[in-house]
């Protein structure tokens, strides 16, 4: 059988996806235990053991200066400005999107300032953000929105641009207006293009947080780990790192689940990632 | 059912010296026709003759280039409207919504006020008359399904009673049942001439099966360029060539094959 035929099975396929993941993780192991050989001080590769104690540090211990649990608060505190990033981004998808996708006016109107604004390379903002704001969340903020805002708007008003010709005329035929259209044809199967959107927003989202949070801030995740970088303290930016990943992850995998239960009819057919 | 001669009132669809070119690629030219109200008119022609630019152009989806199109005495709106409904070959029903939320949404559009949403009373009203249409097209089994989630045989049913809901005076089918098998196309001509005689709609519809064309009329267009240039293929637009009257839906044309094919609803 051609190997484009061949799928492997349940088990096959979870076997498989985990190659990767054991082999980065032994190759780690190995250099760790090679580098602490040559010398027991070494930062750079810490032990599994090492991280997990520094890890756990973070996560359980109060902080002997301020009595915090620091990991919850950089993940509370990053969680939330991403979250108002994201919230005002697609709310920004939702209406400029909706008038570019649907209105011929709405196009010619914001389509060229859209594509201009997304040329702007959104970490040159941030000096212009912390003037113009001030140093607080909302600069941070900011920058996720401008990071993020101009290709969620794109992405929603081409899937609007894409929805069959005949739809539209169908539904002028059934007596829509401009109004009735949006709100029964138009934007019901905008909303799961949206959820992708954010899923597909996320991913500079967390760069640009990261980044904002890295020059400007008192507590995150994002701070944490440029803060820690002075002491080479690799045990707890390596966990942070997989601790950020992880977080993604299960976003993105509650998104995509969410878009299932909630628009069963856009996943009838086809593959997705 | 014939074109009307000068002088004469005006017919249903009066159609005068119709011209469509894109660019400079004339597509019409001088398309003149009226036809009576409750006529079914097939059309054929050559792919790419600009049938269903001509549809489009009934329908108000485009301005025609040149020539008036009245219904009624009136000319037709520039844009679509419950007047006109339109089935095409590709399915156009909407994929969000359930076999039976696409037969509420005209009801829905028609008294939903701005968000087109129906509730209480005014909501199971419309759901009755929705499920009525369900079982008059036979896909009362399929009431929760998807669009997606049916044969192509039933996505033309539910288009075809859909474009029917908002009661319109001209139906226009573009290709209706070129992508089905000869069976289902069968039972879905049976139902477009019986729900044609039940509401007295004006019909046009496009086909590329002559058979379809003369079996399913009562009168017939052909469109086709009468001038033609051999070194300009594209310099002359296509018109009707011939306007033919028919005795109108054969009946032995529409009987299905068996007596099982008989019930509709039981086709899939
Ligand atoms: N938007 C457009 N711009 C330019 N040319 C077009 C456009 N739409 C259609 N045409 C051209 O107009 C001509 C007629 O197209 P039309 O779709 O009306 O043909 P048709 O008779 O319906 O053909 P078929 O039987 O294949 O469906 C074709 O040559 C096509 O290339
Ligand atoms: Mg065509």
């Amino acid at each position: 059988m051609r190997l484009i035929n061949q799928r492997p099975g349940r088990v096959g396929a979870i076997l498989l996806g985990a190659i990767p993941f054991a082999l980065a993780l032994a190759a780690y192991v190995v250099g760790s235990a090679v580098r602490r050989a040559e010398n027991p001080q070494d930062k750079l590769l810490p032990s599994l053991e090492a991280m997990g104690t520094a890890f756990a540090r973070m996560a359980f211990e109060a902080d002997r200066r301020s009595g915090d649990y620091l990991l919850w608060v950089d993940t509370a505190a990053s969680l939330e400005r991403l979250a108002h990033g994201m919230l005002i981004a697609a709310g920004l998808a939702i209406v400029v999107g909706a008038l570019i996708g649907i209105l011929p006016v709405g196009r010619a109107l914001l389509s060229p300032f859209v594509s201009a604004f997304s040329l702007i390379p959104p970490i040159t903002v941030l000096p212009i953000l912390f003037i113009v704001l001030g140093l607080g969340e909302a600069a941070k903020v900011g920058l996720i929105v401008v990071g993020t805002a101009p290709l969620m708007i794109r992405a929603v008003a081409q899937s609007v641009l894409d929805l069959p010709r005949e739809e539209i005329i169908r539904a002028q035929t059934l007596g829509a207006s401009t109004m009735q259209l949006t709100a029964r044809v138009v934007l019901p199967q905008m909303w799961p293009h949206l959820v992708r959107a954010i899923r597909m927003g996320l991913v500079p989202a967390w760069i640009f947080l990261v980044s904002a949070e890295a020059i400007a801030a008192t507590e995150g995740l994002g701070y944490r780990i440029f803060l820690v970088r002075r002491y080479l303290a690799m045990d707890v930016i390596i966990p942070y790192v997989l601790w950020i990943t992880l977080i993604a992850y299960v976003l993105d995998r509650a998104l995509a689940l969410a878009s299932r239960r909630l628009f069963p009819w856009a996943h009838l057919s086809g593959d997705a990632l | 059912m014939t074109g009307t001669a000068a002088g004469a009132a005006p017919a249903f669809v009066e159609v005068k010296r119709l011209a469509v070119t894109y660019g400079d690629a004339p597509i019409l030219e001088g398309v003149s026709v009226g036809v009576a109200e409750g006529a079914l008119v097939t059309i054929v022609g050559a792919s790419g003759c600009g049938k269903s630019t001509f549809l489009r152009i009934l329908l108000g989806q485009e301005r025609p280039t040149g020539g008036t199109v009245a219904i009624d005495g009136a000319p037709i709106a520039p844009e679509p409207d419950p007047n006109r409904g339109i089935v095409f070959q590709k399915s156009s029903v909407f994929p969000h919504l359930t076999v039976r939320g696409n037969l509420m949404l005209p009801f829905e559009i028609a008294g939903g006020g701005p968000l087109a949403r129906l509730f209480g009373a005014r909501r199971r009203a419309a759901r009755q008359k929705a499920d009525a249409m369900m079982e008059r097209i036979g896909l009362a089994h399929a009431a929760d399904r998807y669009p997606a989630q049916l044969s192509g045989g039933m996505q033309q049913r539910l288009a075809l009673g859909q474009a029917l809901l908002p009661r319109p005076k001209i139906l226009l089918l573009d290709e209706p049942f070129g992508a089905l098998d000869p069976g289902t196309r069968r039972e879905m001509q049976a139902l477009l001439v019986e729900l044609w005689r039940e509401t007295g709609m004006t019909v046009f519809m496009v086909t590329h099966d002559i058979q379809e064309a003369f079996d399913l009329g009562t009168r017939i267009l052909v469109f086709d360029k009468i001038r033609h240039d051999p070194q300009h293929p594209h310099a002359y637009g296509a018109t009707i060539t011939y306007d033919i009257p028919l005795k109108g839906p054969v009946a032995e044309a529409l009987r299905p094959a068996t007596p099982a094919n008989l019930n509709v609803k039981d086709a899939f």
